[in-house]
């Protein structure tokens, strides 16, 4: 489940990804995997996960273990449902699919791209991409969705 | 009982091999500031990860083939319960082995088994050999 809440901000607050991202770089899972944040567009955002070695999945080939890029996909999503919204508002996580094309190159940067399609009263549909050198050559495609669990988008 | 050595990200995630349930080995991690997402609660990304571990460690164990050998093809993975700051587990079942492709499932919980936090339906690739 994404962060929904935190001591730095307040939910309903207005977004911004730069203040979610300085969170990001203390906070857990997401500071121990080292994610920053990478670009943004009006329902998308991209996070950066540098490489490091006690994340891989096999010392010898240095190729990283799958369950960081679904932790990075879950928070390029989860971000982007609050960046289409425009207001940081708590959302959980119902289902998360990744489809693996390839290995990331050992050494690389992965940026995670996530989008939010789709919003209803109720839920926000989400999908992406995790790349390292080019979007044109992803490592891993996701879709899912998240229940969105009380607040509005002020009107 | 074939030794499993779990890969680095597991163990900086602080997974261990918990106990064996019959033939099947139970996946153990605590709680702590690798796991964890919005405060108080475990990150999906990390209860995927313990998840996709569990489901991988099942068909190694099941089927008797080097976990490098193993490559992950997909994972569908649902939320149901928040994860409380507490130790969790993780079992994978292999459902089906075919020559190349193993469908197997995968569920995590804390106090109560029958509880689940999460759970997972993943394919996995078995890689040829190297001669």
């Amino acid at each position: 489940m994404t962060a929904s809440a935190s001591s730095n901000f307040e939910p309903g607050a207005p977004f911004d990804f730069a203040t979610i991202a300085d969170a990001m770089k203390t906070m857990g899972h997401s500071a121990w995997l080292d994610m920053k944040r990478h670009a943004e567009g009006p329902d998308w955002v991209e996070i950066a996960l540098p490489w490091h070695a006690d994340i891989v999945a096999d010392p010898e080939s240095g190729v990283l273990a799958s369950g960081p890029i679904i932790s990075l996909m879950d928070n390029a999503t989860g971000i982007a449902v609050w960046k289409k919204r425009g207001y940081f508002l708590p959302q959980v996580t119902v289902d998360l699919r990744v489809d693996y094309m390839r290995p990331a190159r050992p050494g690389a940067t992965v940026i995670g791209r996530g989008e939010c399609y789709k919003i209803t009263r109720n839920f926000a549909f989400v999908r992406g991409t995790a790349y390292d050198e080019s979007i044109d050559d992803p490592i891993a495609h996701v879709v899912g969705s998240f229940i969105l669990v009380g607040g509005e988008v002020p009107a | 009982m074939t030794t499993i050595i779990l890969p680095p990200y597991a163990l900086g995630l602080g997974c261990t091999i918990d106990h064996m349930d019959g033939d099947l080995p139970v996946i153990g991690c605590d709680y702590g500031p690798r796991v964890a997402g919005r405060p108080g609660f475990w990150h999906g990304g990390a209860l995927s990860g313990l998840l996709e571990m569990a489901a991988v460690t099942a068909v190694r164990s099941a089927l008797d083939i080097e976990m490098r050998r193993l490559k992950p093809v997909n994972v569908s993975v649902q939320f149901m319960r928040g994860g409380v700051q507490k130790r969790t587990y993780a079992i994978g079942r292999v459902i089906r082995e075919g020559r190349r492709l193993v469908n197997v499932s995968a569920e995590a919980w804390q106090d109560d088994r029958a509880k689940p936090l999460a759970r997972a339906e993943m394919h996995v690739m078995i890689a040829a050999a190297k001669a």
